[in-house]
């Protein structure tokens, strides 16, 4: 049943171009990751703007939200007396607890995504191939010091790995690029890309357009550097 | 009598660590942070420590108080820069403390294997990564693996909630994070907790830790109640 829900929102029947509206805002982008997360779906959301997906998943939809610190059942950031300092998301931030939430050891939250029992797992990143591969813990600059926590375990563990991220850097070069010139994080492993552009299916085959926002799709084949696909 | 011993002073719990120790030290952040242990072993005096926790300290007290006292030659770590890390990163950019990056998943299993007495293991997590350099791979089932090795520690300072006399542990919440993991993977296991109580007065279902995991349980609410009648007040 949830496979055919899968199917449903994640298979691509025809490239659509939204060419009457603007690009995506943050708020339109993490809607849009929410509505393809299949119900009954057990998902990480990333720190950062991932972690906004929450904010829009159908609370009727029974998407449990996993944090590797080692929980299941998350709930919303606390507020005010909720506050428990023993109680936080992966980003460190106070969070309640859903009826039927569960607490683990770190050893049995990471097994849960290496294992493959994550179905979803929401990522940002620096650059993502049209192959799949995912930079994202790390600029490669010779003064940052490096910190990679649960990225890499994420990027390989969950059946699905969607990333969301703005298309273009700030000195206007695509982020899905032909091969990452960032550190890796993990080889073929993102399945969806969301970006305030256009939505791409990514993968063995290269990157397929699943719709564009804003901008049609010739003028995103001229402005992103890799082989377009449409359906 | 049990194996066990029941402590109520900090510096009693963490006496004997030596130089050049590996210490485990539990906590996600401030969550499960055994901080007055920590803070013992500051007191204790111990140098060229091995500390292998998932940060590398927050804001000023706790761990990154040990890395200000200039005590820990390294850390191993999966994500030591954050917006409070400041003693660490001083530390770091300094060249005064090594830094090993490890990915938080194979950090845990690397733990897990040492309690478990594994040799090594075969993880995906890192493949095609700086993190993977120079380390043996192998394809299994027509997947890439990395070769990860145990991590062992000499001590683990951990953080749980309750203790019976025995020494078996219960956590709360998130804060359980490392220390189930922790206290399997060290020769000395040392835990402070919120409260101990009799042998018997915890569902053996609800244990998570089992007292063969436990040497020294640091009793907290003894301490508060030693600070309490010298009409002290505690922060």
């Amino acid at each position: 049943m949830t496979d055919t829900a899968a199917e449903t929102h994640t298979g691509i029947s025809a490239t659509v171009e939204h060419t009457e509206r603007g690009l995506l805002d943050r708020n339109e982008l993490a809607a849009l990751v929410a509505r393809d997360i299949p119900t009954g779906s057990y998902v990480n959301l990333g720190i950062g703007q991932p972690t906004t997906v929450a904010d829009y998943l159908d609370p009727v939809a029974g998407i449990v939200l996993h944090t590797e610190n080692g929980m299941l059942g998350m709930g919303p950031a606390a507020i005010g007396d909720e506050i428990d300092t023993d109680l936080t998301n992966a980003g460190k931030i106070p969070v309640t607890e859903l009826p039927g939430s569960s607490y683990f050891h770190h050893a049995d939250s990471f097994a849960m995504m290496r294992g493959g029992h994550l179905d979803v797992c929401v990522l940002g990143a620096f650059q993502v191939s049209h192959h799949g591969d995912l930079a994202n813990w790390h600029t490669g600059a010779a003064d940052a010091i490096p910190a990679v926590g649960g990225a890499m375990d994420l990027a390989i563990g969950a059946k699905q790995v969607f990333v969301m991220m703005t298309l273009f850097a700030k000195d206007g070069s695509s982020k899905l690029v032909t091969e990452c010139t960032y550190p890796l994080t993990g080889l073929h492993c993102v399945s969806r890309v969301y970006t305030d552009y256009a939505v791409f299916q990514v993968g063995p085959d290269g990157a397929l357009v699943a719709e564009t926002y804003g901008i049609s799709l010739a003028e995103l084949a001229s402005r992103v550097d890799v082989p377009l696909m449409t359906a | 009598m049990s194996r066990v011993s029941i402590v109520s002073d900090p510096d009693a719990a963490v006496a004997g660590i030596a130089d050049g120790a590996t210490v485990l030290v539990g906590g996600f952040g401030m969550a499960g942070m055994p901080v007055d242990l920590v803070d013992a072993l500051i007191r204790q005096g111990a140098s060229a420590l091995t500390v292998v926790s998932n940060n590398a300290g927050n804001g000023d007290t706790g761990l990154a108080a040990l890395l200000a006292a200039g005590r820990v030659r390294k850390m191993i770590c999966s994500f030591p820069r954050q917006s409070d890390s400041w003693v660490f990163d001083g530390l770091y950019r300094a060249g005064r403390v090594d830094l090993e990056v490890v990915p938080q998943g194979n950090l845990a299993e690397r733990m897990r294997a040492a309690g478990a007495g594994i040799g090594a293991f075969f993880t995906p997590t890192g493949v095609g990564t700086p993190l993977a350099e120079g380390k043996e791979t192998r394809t299994i089932d027509g997947r890439d693996y990395v070769l990860e090795y145990p991590i062992h520690g000499d001590v683990a300072l951990i953080r749980a909630h309750i203790s019976d006399r025995m020494g078996n542990l219960v956590y709360r919440k998130t804060a359980r994070n490392f220390g189930p993991v922790m206290a399997a993977a060290a020769d000395l296991t040392i835990a402070e907790v919120s409260t101990v109580v009799p042998v018997g007065a915890l569902d053996p279902e609800n244990v998570v830790t089992p007292s063969i995991f436990v040497n020294r349980v640091l009793d907290l609410s003894a301490e508060e109640t030693a600070v309490e009648s010298i009409g002290t007040e505690a922060s």
